[in-house]
């Protein structure tokens, strides 16, 4: 399978707050419980993605729970300036998860926004030390448990779009792609301009609609360049909007969304 | 504002003309690949340097030197630039810039006056002055040449008409210069040219900006490419050089990473073709210094936002910025557009005129990665957002408010979630039996399809799971 060169990518470091860096020290020992942070459109609208999750963990012999009180990590208040209405969600977050050294989360929007956005809200040690926990799954797959096979096979063509809070505040971009290089069968796409921003933004797709859908359109033109009958990302918030797009068009219906997990977990038969 | 401004295209700015913040304008369907192909140009540059990182580094920590001893700078610059002869003048605002300018115009008798390409000048609309005042100016940029003709404003900072193509260009140079019609890049310059040089012989002063002003060694340093700043700095008798206060840099020696950067971040060149380093006037003329504040000041007071003075207005985050790349430079609604623009502007002219502006951007981080001098452009947009919801602007709005508050209520805990997210469910799933759809809901489902709802949620599944038999 061909992929491209790693492209340099370089993360966004010259904050005014210098958001502490993810917590890696003491590293995963094996047996300790993992707690998911499911965002709430994940919840709601592809439970699938969780259970992907849940059973790679298991199967990797990670023990995951669920803390049932959480809820959202704040962003789109935070986004959209309400950081006041924002600050009893994130202390909320910081309540329910507190009690996990692991926290992961399959979105790498929500993982930027509890990693390198809560210090802004509230700077306060027991926020810090929680948001330093928060891992992005395929962040955590490959640098804390050091996999990048999960024993998937899926015979599909494949592209792939990289959430942009994911690639430049937490540097996740290589992770996806070492994980899709060991899937079998899997043909890769290589999406033209893959840097750029698919257009989704939170409640940007919404406030400014119609640049919303004129960057998300140039996406789907690429993403039919790329030839693939699939769109992976780590971020299902954007394919939403993408894969939103892909289906009001008749010439593109053909085309699904996936997220990274529901790939890996794809096709085993064990 | 002055009566002549309003007649001009995408201006005056910060009033009704902004709604097109919201919308990409089919008159800039091109903007799109001219921008792409700047930016992958500035990357490709950027890449074949492998220290460019350290570089950029480097820049932030110098300019962040600079800004920090501002007062001390700028007198060392003034000291310096006074014992060769130089007059340097202090501005606090647009409107006492311009009143310096006029009374050096009428001290030595101006009739018309040649510009090479200044932003600092747009901020003050020092065209629309000096006309008022009835003495000419003729841009000389030639970019700057044709949205002047075209009665424009520049639509970026470093290619004000790259809006135009070449047949555009000469129907323009057609109509108002009266010269026949080509659509040959050659020929066009020609057409500029002649009608140039005549303005360059009859001015009575020249304009210029100013890209570095070094403050140990008193220099004024002017990049360019098309000749036209070392024409307009040096043919007529006098040359007034504005300069707003943040473009200090201490040292001579700091300036050859400036250029390095900027000529590679701005156009993806490696140097622009000329850069001049001006110590003071030719035996025999006047040569002017004016700085001006105009609200750069009141960026330094905030402490999250003074980092955006840093900037060197190359514009590789208005390239870079798929926003700007749709929407156009004019949309912003004030002098500098894009994500920089996007953070300055509410600082220079006040949060309740360009409180919009923040919320421009889909947060995507592009800007932050290009910038040359490493302003962490994002994470000012999502401040300038705090502060635009909280203070007087037009974003500052009791219904979001009300709406935010009800988002805290509901994320307060697991009940009232699993209650919001029921309404939301039915909401998603009765979306398509409505006959329109109201407000964000249309937003959305004007170009997209809404989510298919799942039978169950996430949660009730590991509920389930958790409560029958393990596997």
């Amino acid at each position: 399978m061909a992929l491209p060169a790693t492209q340099a990518v370089h993360v966004i470091t010259t904050s005014h707050y210098k958001p502490a860096p993810r917590q890696d020290d003491p590293p995963y020992r094996q047996g300790e419980p993992v707690a998911m942070f499911i965002p709430c459109y994940i919840d709601q609208f592809y439970p699938g993605i969780g259970e992907a999750m849940v059973r790679i963990l298991e199967r990797l012999g990670v023990p995951v729970v669920f803390p049932a009180e959480q809820t959202c990590c704040g962003q789109p208040a935070f986004n959209s300036g309400y950081w006041e209405e924002s600050r009893p969600v994130i202390r909320q977050f910081c309540k329910v998860f507190a009690p996990y050294r692991w926290i992961i989360s399959p979105s790498g929007s929500c993982t930027a926004m509890c990693r390198v956005f809560f210090p802004h809200v509230d700077s306060s040690e027991e926020v810090i030390a929680v948001s330093r926990r928060v891992f992005e799954f395929s962040e955590f797959l490959v640098d804390m448990l050091g996999v990048t096979d999960t024993g998937a096979s899926f015979p599909h063509k494949v592209t792939m779009h990289i959430g942009c809070h994911g690639r430049r505040e937490l540097g996740v971009f290589d992770h996806p792609l070492k994980l899709l290089q060991s899937v079998r069968g899997l043909t890769y796409c290589e999406l033209p301009n893959i840097e750029e921003c698919c257009g989704f933004g939170g409640t940007f797709s919404v406030k400014m609609p119609g640049t919303s859908l004129a960057m998300g359109q140039s996406k789907k033109e690429n993403i039919v360049r790329s030839g693939a009958d699939v769109v992976v990302s780590g971020d299902i918030s954007c394919l939403m909007h993408i894969g939103g797009m892909l289906q009001r068009d008749p010439e593109t219906r053909h085309i699904r969304i996936m997220h990274l997990a529901e790939i890996l977990d794809s096709g085993i038969t064990a | 504002m002055s009566e002549h401004a309003s007649h001009l295209h995408g201006a005056p700015f910060l009033k009704d003309e902004n709604r097109g913040l919201y919308e990409p304008s089919p008159q800039f369907k091109n903007l799109n690949k001219v921008c792409e192909y700047s930016s992958k140009s500035n990357t490709a540059v950027a890449a074949a340097i492998p220290y460019f990182q350290d570089w950029r580094e480097a820049a932030h920590q110098i300019k962040k030197y600079s800004i920090a001893n501002l007062d001390k700078l700028l007198v060392q610059f003034e000291c310096a630039m006074k014992a060769r002869g130089v007059e340097v003048l202090f501005a606090q605002d647009a409107a006492e810039a311009n009143r310096l300018v006029l009374e050096i115009a009428r001290e030595h008798d101006v009739k018309s006056v040649v510009k090479s390409k200044s932003m600092v000048t747009e901020e003050m609309e020092l065209n629309q002055v000096l006309e008022e005042a009835g003495i000419r100016p003729v841009e000389t940029d030639l970019g700057e040449y044709i949205v002047q003709l075209a009665r424009q404003r520049p639509i970026h900072i470093v290619t004000p008409a790259m809006h135009f193509s070449a047949g555009e260009v000469g129907q323009l140079f057609h109509d108002k210069l009266g010269e026949p019609y080509s659509a040959e890049h050659a020929a066009l310059t020609a057409i500029a040219r002649k009608h140039l040089r005549a303005g360059y012989l009859a001015a009575g002063m020249g304009i210029s900006g100013c890209n570095f002003a070094v403050a140990d060694s008193g220099t004024l340093v002017i990049v360019e490419n098309e000749g036209n700043a070392g024409l307009s700095t040096a043919t007529p008798p006098v040359h007034v050089a504005l300069v707003g206060i943040e473009k200090v840099i201490p040292k001579l020696d700091h300036l050859p990473l400036f250029l390095n950067l900027l000529g590679r971040s701005g156009t993806g060149q490696k140097l622009t073709t000329y850069t001049h380093l001006i110590h003071g006037p030719v035996p025999g003329r006047k040569l002017y210094v004016i700085f001006l504040d105009n609200g750069r000041t009141k960026v330094l007071q905030d402490p999250h936002a003074w980092q955006s003075l840093f900037c060197i207005r190359c514009g590789a985050c208005l390239n870079a910025c798929p926003v700007y790349r749709r929407v156009g430079g004019w949309s912003y609604g004030w002098v500098y557009p894009g994500p920089i623009g996007a953070v300055l502007t509410p600082h220079l002219v006040g949060m309740d005129k360009a409180g919009k502006l923040p919320f421009a951007s889909s947060l995507c981080g592009a800007c932050g990665e290009v910038c040359p001098v490493k302003i962490d452009i994002p994470h000012q947009l999502v401040h300038l957002r705090h502060r635009a919801v909280n203070e007087p602007s037009p974003m500052n709005s009791v219904y979001e408010r009300l709406t935010w508050r009800l988002f805290a209520w509901a994320m307060g805990g697991p009940r009232r979630y699993g209650l919001a997210m029921w309404a939301v469910r039915l909401g998603v799933r009765m979306a398509k039996y409505l006959p329109w759809h109201p407000d964000k809901l249309g937003a959305w489902t004007r170009g997209r399809e809404l989510p298919k709802v799942p039978s169950h949620s996430f949660r009730s599944w590991w509920q389930q799971r958790s409560s029958g038999p393990q596997k």
